[in-house]
């Protein structure tokens, strides 16, 4: 035995791999197992405990059931709240399949709240709305205030009924290549994982591997994420020679518990509830007078941030108030009851007769691991597919958010991406053979753990990870600049190189959180780099991008989406590239609501 | 808000590859005004013993990763605030599971009961193109206990479960109720079969500790009730 690891290693045969066991990835799961297909499902957690659990408000599909809705307005809805980056090909796949999705979730059980006819019911969501942009529409289809749980349930329970194989509590640490790395040419052949209850390394060989790993939150301070989300698959695809697309797209959400970041849904404004000011005003009228409280998210968390900088946060405080106490005791217990009792718990606050203070929280990554509209990774800005490698849900981006994702558009996304990865991953399974022997694919990442373990002395990663998560809230946050951003790119260096001498304490093989804390703090530290470096690179303003140096949006020059390379042997990531959005039926146009 | 500035943090430890027996550790952990056990426990881990091992993960209450024995009681980590605890917090990992490692315990015995009540839906397809009409009284009917996280605060804290470790437990009760008494569903009679055995819900004794424990609120007896009703109905 040797530290945080056992010398044992198992070789496992199977024909597809799903690392991450949320939405994107129990689809994809299903998919397999009903084209048959061998499959293994490794998450570093039970899946019931993955963050598609976490999502509240709903998940939209035009199904017009309360009022007359069509998929082209979901499309333009999602393009324009996107500020045109959104590849429309990408949004108009998103917006028409999330129709179907919606349907087969509730054939799978899911108990979706009903009309009074029986059907499914809809509400109000952020940046929805009807005949392009005329007002809010009743899109968004929820089961109480915990649709994502009810989705993460439901799709888990049929993969139970199906059969699928999965292996929980197994931590994917690396992924395996033959032929070269991504941008030599190589294909992705499997992955490494780790048995987090004995230390045991798994290697697992197929010919296709889904990431569907999900975001990377914890880089900030104030974050509405899992403790889990730390870029995992993001990274581990960055090291292997693929870029991450749009990284410097990253959505601060409007309404996090103050300090803390957890997520008080935009249900609560969907169903009616105002966002005030220090002067009791519903400040939401100068920045976006139509939709006012149900604007873009981008809009609302800079709009709190202005009013704060003007002295109207609450008691001149950096935060303001959610105020549902107009809706009533029924709706605010039946509709929004989470909520409700998060900001009792964690806040002390009564909803019903208090309004809740409410700041911006890092929430979700518009970018990730570039893919086309059959979720194959890409390797470069020519459309170039990795072969055996795809990506799913937030890990990924196909782009259908672009520079601004809407309210419910990650649950559409992750069902209609995940649902389309399981589906090609079986088609390429069924016409390519397996791939050649990964006996001692293990041996890097077992070098890279043991020097982690190993290492007599050095700093904690918690240290680390402390200064990174406040060099990204205050740097690389709603607001930026190039003096900010260039601070952030070089204290991220920095840290990378303290993190050469990171050390844990402990030294066992079973259960060893802290070893494999340390290395997602590896993963966050790449996805943060990734993140200031593209940001520092676009000299305009678009959707969650806000540079104070440059106000506007530049068609001109940054119509495009971003690529970025890791440095080669930890040198900084300097290789960019951009490549065009495509346009299909909406023009760019400015964007006001 | 007056709050002490520390706590002493009382932790079960052990590790199977030192220990033969479970020992415990007491810290003296700086904490604040707002702070959640979790918190505690994360920063005895990053200041003062890396080795302190417990499940995470959303921390806010909807994961089910962090539910604890904490001063005698079963609950999540991350909803319980310090300030409710006094001066002195003791954590141990839930009772009736075998631990893997301090607060870690094996979960896999959990959730395979959950998984023999075959908790999905089972239904007949259905034509057209459109969703299962279903009215929202016959969906509240079961809503109830959709609400579970599997978190297993219930399960082991019920003094049936810890004389009979057989006891498939109210956790899997829970989630199979969800399905019998929803409209939509053509299984409820295998699920039925499956708890009346033995090892099923006449276990329960009713001592009401599962909905005390529940972090959910979800009222875990009347839903054990109702699924003994329907055995007998149907018996």
């Amino acid at each position: 035995m040797t530290a945080g690891l056992r010398a044992e290693t198992t070789l496992i045969d199977v024909d597809a791999i799903v690392v991450g066991a949320g939405g994107a990835g129990l689809w994809a799961a299903l998919e397999l197992a009903r084209e048959g297909i061998p499959t293994a499902v490794l998450t570093k957690l039970y899946p019931t405990r993955s963050h598609t659990g976490a999502a509240q408000g709903g998940v939209c599909a035009a199904l017009g059931n309360v009022e007359e809705d069509h998929w082209e307005w979901h499309m333009f809805d999602t393009i324009k709240g996107g500020d045109y980056l959104a590849d429309q090909d990408a949004a108009e796949v998103l917006a028409r399949e999330a129709i179907p999705a919606v349907i087969e979730l509730e054939r799978m059980g899911l108990p979706f709240n009903r009309t009074p006819d029986g059907k499914i019911d809809q509400r109000r969501f952020g940046g929805h709305t009807r005949n392009y942009g005329e007002g809010p529409v009743r899109r968004s289809c929820y089961a109480a205030d915990r649709t994502g749980h009810m989705i993460l349930q439901t799709l888990y329970q049929q993969c139970i009924k199906a059969g699928v194989k999965f292996y929980d509590e197994y931590h994917v640490v690396d992924l395996v290549f033959e032929g070269g790395e991504a941008n030599e040419g190589g294909r992705c052949s499997g992955v490494v994982g780790y048995k987090i209850s004995d230390g045991t390394m798994h290697v697992l060989r197929a010919k296709a591997v889904l990431l569907a790993t999900g975001g990377y939150g914890r880089a900030w301070r104030v974050t509405s994420n899992a403790h889990s989300l730390t870029g995992d698959g993001m990274s581990l695809a960055w090291r292997h020679g693929v870029p991450l697309q749009d990284m410097e797209f990253y959505q601060f959400h409007p309404t996090g518990i103050v300090g803390i970041g957890i997520l008080l849904s935009e249900a609560a404004r969907g169903e009616g509830g105002y966002l005030l000011n220090d002067e009791g005003k519903r400040f939401m009228e100068n920045y976006a007078p139509k939709l006012m409280e149900l604007a873009p998210r981008d809009m609302i968390s800079r709009a709190i941030y202005q009013e704060v900088r003007e002295g109207r946060g609450i008691g001149g405080k950096d935060y303001i108030h959610l105020d549902v106490r107009h809706l009533g005791r029924k709706v605010i217990e039946e509709k929004l009851p989470d909520i409700t009792d998060f900001a009792r718990v964690y806040q002390g606050v009564e909803p019903i007769s208090e309004p809740v203070p409410v700041q911006p929280t890092a929430h979700y990554a518009m970018g990730g691991v570039p893919t086309n509209l059959e979720t194959e990774v890409l390797a470069d800005a020519r459309g170039n597919v990795v072969p055996g490698l795809f990506a799913a849900g937030e890990v990924a981006c196909v782009s259908v958010h672009g520079a601004n994702r809407l309210g419910t558009n990650s649950l559409v996304d992750l069902l209609v991406f995940g649902k389309r990865a399981g589906i090609r991953m079986a088609q390429i399974c069924k016409s390519t053979p397996q791939p050649g022997s990964v006996q001692g694919a293990e041996r890097a990442v077992r070098d890279e753990l043991l020097a982690l373990s190993t290492r007599p002395s050095g700093v904690r990663p918690a240290e680390i990870r402390r200064e990174l998560a406040a060099l990204m809230m205050d740097n690389v946050g709603v607001y930026r600049d190039e003096a900010l951003l260039g601070a952030a790119v070089k204290g991220i260096a920095k840290l990378k190189g303290e993190y050469a001498n990171v050390r844990v304490e402990d030294t066992g093989s079973v259960f060893n959180t802290d070893l494999l804390e340390a290395r997602e703090l590896g993963y966050l530290l790449d996805t943060a780099e990734a993140t200031a470096v593209s940001a520092y690179a676009r000299k305009e303003s678009r959707g969650a991008h806000s540079r104070e140096d440059f106000p506007e949006r530049d068609d001109t020059k940054f119509l495009a989406h971003t690529l970025v390379w890791q440095g080669a042997a930890g040198a900084p990531a300097t290789k960019l590239d951009y490549k065009p959005v495509t346009i299909t039926k909406f023009e760019p146009k400015p964007r006001v609501y | 808000m007056a709050t002490a500035t520390t706590v002493e943090l009382k932790i079960q430890r052990f590790d199977p590859e030192r220990d033969s027996e479970p020992h415990w550790q007491t810290l003296t952990v700086p904490v604040e005004p707002m702070d959640r056990v979790l918190d505690v426990l994360t920063r005895a881990k990053e200041l003062f013993d890396g080795s302190i091992t417990f499940r995470r993960s959303c921390a806010h209450g909807v994961c089910g990763s962090d539910a604890l024995l904490i001063n005698g009681r079963n609950r999540l980590a991350c909803k319980l605030r310090v300030e409710q605890l006094g001066k002195t917090i003791t954590v141990a990992p839930l009772p009736g599971l075998p631990v893997v490692k301090d607060l870690v315990v094996d979960m896999d015995g959990f959730f395979e009961k959950y998984r023999s009540v075959q908790p999905y839906l089972v239904a007949s397809p259905v034509e057209g193109s459109g969703e299962r009409i279903q009215s929202q009284e016959q969906r509240d009917r079961f809503d109830d206990t959709t609400k579970c996280i599997l978190c297993a605060a219930c399960t082991t804290s019920c003094p049936s479960f810890w004389a009979e470790p057989e006891y498939v437990g109210p956790a899997a009760i829970v989630n199979a109720h969800r399905f019998i008494f929803d409209s939509r569903d053509e299984n409820a009679e295998a699920r039925l079969d499956i708890l009346s055995d033995e090892d099923g819900v006449w276990r329960c004794r009713t001592t009401f500790n599962c909905v005390e424990a529940c972090p959910r609120g979800i009222n875990i007896t009347k839903a054990i009730l109702e699924v003994s009703s329907a055995i007998s109905a149907q018996e």
